[in-house]
């Protein structure tokens, strides 16, 4: 091996800048690889906090409670020691992003001030007003901005993972990507890599992910061997603006402060929120789950607005939309605390949120599943790890709120030194390390994909996905329209054989790059739809309405998709579940136990 | 007004294009069916799922920077109706009835080098970032305990400045941010303060605040104070300046008289 190690990390949202930072800082050399500047990465948009049990509201509050929390959320399916690793940093983490300067909000007597979140009763959550994520974002991006003045990072914006290069051994060597102005593709050395690339929202056309969120780097890993876990759990967030272009978040923490959701009692109730006194005002999250009200977990509270939605017919006007409210909250905790928030639904929609409730829907917002890893963040290919909402672990069947950001964190802090350790033990590679091969892969896709006369267009096809995987692989699920759906992706795979790019040149190209985005996606989408077909059981955010109870007996196991290059198809296996720590129980929060 | 607006019955767009940095720009004209509460990013996706112009002819999927489309990434900034904004915000019902013509017109930004169509290179705000050094130099990622105690008002004076999302529209109303100059811009002085605030920051406050002195520094400021009104964000970005610029002509004086 080489005397410094070389590491390559793609993505520079929270788990990437973490990694790199550790990196950094232990004297390996880093090449960071992103498709927009690191700054501008989705990790911007986490609204509501990070959680880590601090303790400082005098609630007995300790990290353990935060390691049951965070496992009965997830419904039992996560590996258990990660996540009792991942809470017991928390404190620490949450010290460290003060140091950086990150800008939380304080108490009186100068500490960090702490709020609820879902799926807990104590005030685990620190946050910078309702733009936690912009703000840590933008302290680890300044830390890394230091380093890479100091010639420690080299910075590759604007260029997109294509592929791991891989050597005969199928050890990892490098990576291939694409500069999105030049359209050149490349391959860059590297002893081991790590993949922070995100979730996969765009696979659902709609939802609360940025644009770069297409799942296209995890997916192209798949395809190259590495498994994909527990596709099938994808949250979808009980309250998201309704949009033409996405499906816009409206945080958590507008609940964790006060706000309440409800709809008119009577059907169809044609009077403006404001006039609706509060015995016509149903508010079912705290009828049903009065322990918890507002503040049950995402797939509790998706379902329950479903149900007033699809089954009672409660919806505002007869939309599919429900009250979110804050409008009795003092202006001046509004501004201090969820302003952020409040401000994006007041330019997006027009109403101002301080004097009308807001009108909400779920939407698609996080991926639970992703590259499997194990306990070091390493997926099964040797020398690729994985870090972030990219990986599987830590979450299970439901992602509690405001345990993303910690997650992103705590995975980078391990996969940075762990790629160090791997990397100094790495036996040299011969020749190219399969370079020069990978290239000339990648090189043929491309130039497929530009020649190509045929009469699809990306956009649309990308369209049909997201309105197929919408309508049957989101909040309700039927093994009947899991199947179409599957039927479905595999038709667009074939019409994308008859795709034809508006723009064959080789200059800023986006529509090729989404093109090469979207088969990624289509090839991902299957192991979603397949992962949950499989599982016939209800389980966090996966829920089918004709196997309503969990079944740890057949189902207490982590699914493994891995991709069979012969049929093209995924194949379904499954993994034992690490439940060392805490005897899975029935979850229950509208128990009062 | 009393007039009673009747719902167009399509969207019109005029989009100034650039193939290459090196070739010459042209403008292209597209009509969509009307939709209500779209906005423009929406609008360029509609372009790029059927790009065809009004006059029928068959052109490319326009290249612009997006990313999380609800204004927090900084990535859409362009000239919408003439007016430098954000794609993502800049909701099409305002927009028709803005314009005379009811014609809205997209351009790039005009103080950054085009990449293509309405995408610019504003890596120079990063630079800009590193030669004031807008971070927190800590020893280490390391557990060292907590931060220093903070009084909320530090925080609430600092959370406004934090709030900057690198998206250069303040540079691209400035007058004075051209290559004469070389003005680092309003965006950088904001970051200054914002750590020269900070507890732990300011241990580099003086580098800061010469690295802000002389050309291109903030003495280049006009007042002209386009910045804080274009500003997406409402940044404090006039007082940001103000107050920097009293703590540079501060460590100016000192720095003269330790020589």
């Amino acid at each position: 091996m080489a005397a410094v190690p070389k590491i390559i990390v793609v993505g520079g949202g929270l788990a990437g800048l973490s990694s790199v930072i550790k990196i950094a800082e232990a004297g390996g050399k880093v090449d960071l690889f992103s498709i927009v500047p690191v700054k501008r990465s989705h990790s911007v948009c986490a609204q509501g906090g990070i959680n880590a049990a601090k303790n400082l509201k005098g609630e007995g509050d300790d990290v353990f409670k935060h390691f049951d929390d965070t496992i009965y959320g997830g419904d039992f399916l996560a590996n258990q020691t990660p996540v009792k690793n991942m809470t017991a940093q928390g404190p620490a983490i949450i010290d460290l992003l003060d140091r950086m300067g990150v800008p939380f909000n304080r108490t009186p007597e100068g500490l960090l001030d702490f709020r609820r979140f879902g799926g807990t009763l104590y005030h685990r959550t620190a946050f910078a007003g309702a733009t936690t994520g912009q703000q840590l974002l933008y302290a680890l991006d300044e830390q890394v901005r230091r380093f890479e003045s100091e010639g420690k990072v080299q910075k590759y914006e604007g260029w997109e993972f294509l592929s791991a290069v891989l050597d005969e051994a199928g050890v990892c060597r490098g990576i291939c990507a694409m500069d999105l102005r030049t359209m050149e593709v490349k391959t860059f050395h590297a002893d081991a890599i790590i993949i922070c690339t995100g979730g996969n929202g765009a696979i659902f056309g709609k939802s609360t992910n940025s644009v770069v969120c297409t799942g296209s780097a995890a997916s192209a890993l798949y395809q190259q061997g590495a498994y994909y876990s527990n596709g099938e759990f994808i949250q979808v967030h009980p309250t998201a603006i309704p949009g033409e272009d996405k499906l816009r978040l409206m945080s958590e923490s507008a609940r964790g402060e006060g706000g309440r959701v409800w709809v008119p009692r009577k059907k169809g109730d044609p009077r403006p929120a404001k006039t609706i006194s509060e015995a016509d005002r149903f508010y079912f999250l705290e009828e049903w789950y009065p322990k918890y009200g507002n503040l049950v977990p995402r797939d509790i509270a998706t379902r329950a607005i479903h149900r007033i939605v699809y089954q009672e017919d409660l919806g505002i006007d007869g939309q599919p939309m429900v009250y979110l409210d804050v409008s009795h909250i003092d202006r001046e905790t509004l501004e201090k605390k969820i302003e952020g928030i409040l401000e994006i639904y007041e330019k997006f929609v027009g109403d101002d949120p301080h004097e009308v409730p807001m009108k909400i829907f779920p939407g698609v917002h996080y991926t639970m599943g992703g590259l499997w890893v194990d306990f070091n963040q390493m997926t099964n290919i040797p020398g690729v790890f994985a870090a972030g909402e990219s990986d599987y672990s830590i979450h299970g069947a439901n992602r509690l709120g405001a345990n993303s950001l910690l997650s992103c964190i705590y995975g980078g802090f391990v996969a940075g030194p762990q790629a160090m350790l791997y990397a100094k033990n790495l036996p040299a590679q011969k020749g190219d390390g399969g370079a020069a091969k990978e290239e000339v892969r990648q090189r043929e896709f491309n130039n497929i994909l530009l020649q190509n006369e045929g009469t699809e267009n990306p956009f649309k096809l990308w369209r049909e996905l997201g309105d197929t995987m919408t309508r049957h692989a989101t909040i309700i699920r039927y093994n009947a329209g899991l199947r179409e759906a599957d039927e479905k992706i595999v038709d667009l795979l074939a019409r994308y054989r008859n795709i034809n790019l508006s723009d064959k040149s080789a200059w800023a190209n986006t529509s090729f790059a989404f093109a090469r985005q979207l088969y990624n996606m289509l090839q991902l989408a299957r192991v979603i739809v397949q992962g949950a077909e499989k599982r016939d059981e209800s389980r966090g955010a996966h829920y089918k309405p004709d196997f309503t109870e969990r079944n740890d007996e057949k189902f207490l196991k982590t699914t493994m998709g891995s991709y069979d290059p012969i049929a093209d198809a995924p194949v379904i296996t499954y993994e034992e579940v690490d439940t060392q720590w805490i005897t899975p129980r029935p979850r229950r929060y509208d128990a009062s136990a | 007004m009393a007039e009673t607006k009747v719902a167009p019955k399509t969207i019109r767009v005029e989009v100034k294009r650039q193939a290459t940095p090196e070739t010459a720009a042209f403008v292209e004209k597209f009509e969509f069916p009307y939709r209500s509460g779209m906005n423009i990013t929406s609008l360029l996706g509609e372009i790029a799922m059927a790009p065809v112009t009004t006059e029928g002819k068959q052109t490319t999927a326009v290249t612009y920077d997006s990313n999380c489309l609800e204004e927090i990434c900084g990535s859409c900034a362009m000239l919408i109706t003439g007016k430098a904004r954000m794609a993502c915000s800049a909701l099409v019902d305002k927009l028709m009835a803005e314009t005379k013509d009811g014609v809205i017109s997209l351009a790039p930004l005009t103080k950054f080098p085009v990449v293509r169509d309405l995408a610019v290179d504003r890596s120079v705000l990063f630079e800009n970032l590193k030669k004031v050094q807008a971070w927190v130099p800590i020893d280490g990622s390391y557990d060292l305990g907590p931060g220093p105690r903070q009084f909320p008002q530090i925080q609430e004076e600092r959370y406004p400045l934090s709030n900057c999302i690198s998206c250069t529209i303040c540079m691209e109303v400035c007058p004075q941010f051209n290559e004469a100059t070389g003005f680092v811009g309003a965006a950088t002085i904001a970051q200054a303060k914002l750590f020269n605030m900070d507890p732990a920051g300011a241990v580099l406050k003086e580098e800061r605040l010469r690295a802000l002195a002389g050309d291109g520094g903030i003495q280049e400021c006009g007042f002209a104070q386009n910045c804080v009104q274009a500003c997406p964000k409402q940044l404090p970005l006039t007082e940001a300046i103000s107050d920097m610029g009293r703590d540079v002509f501060v460590q100016q004086v000192k720095d003269f008289f330790a020589r």
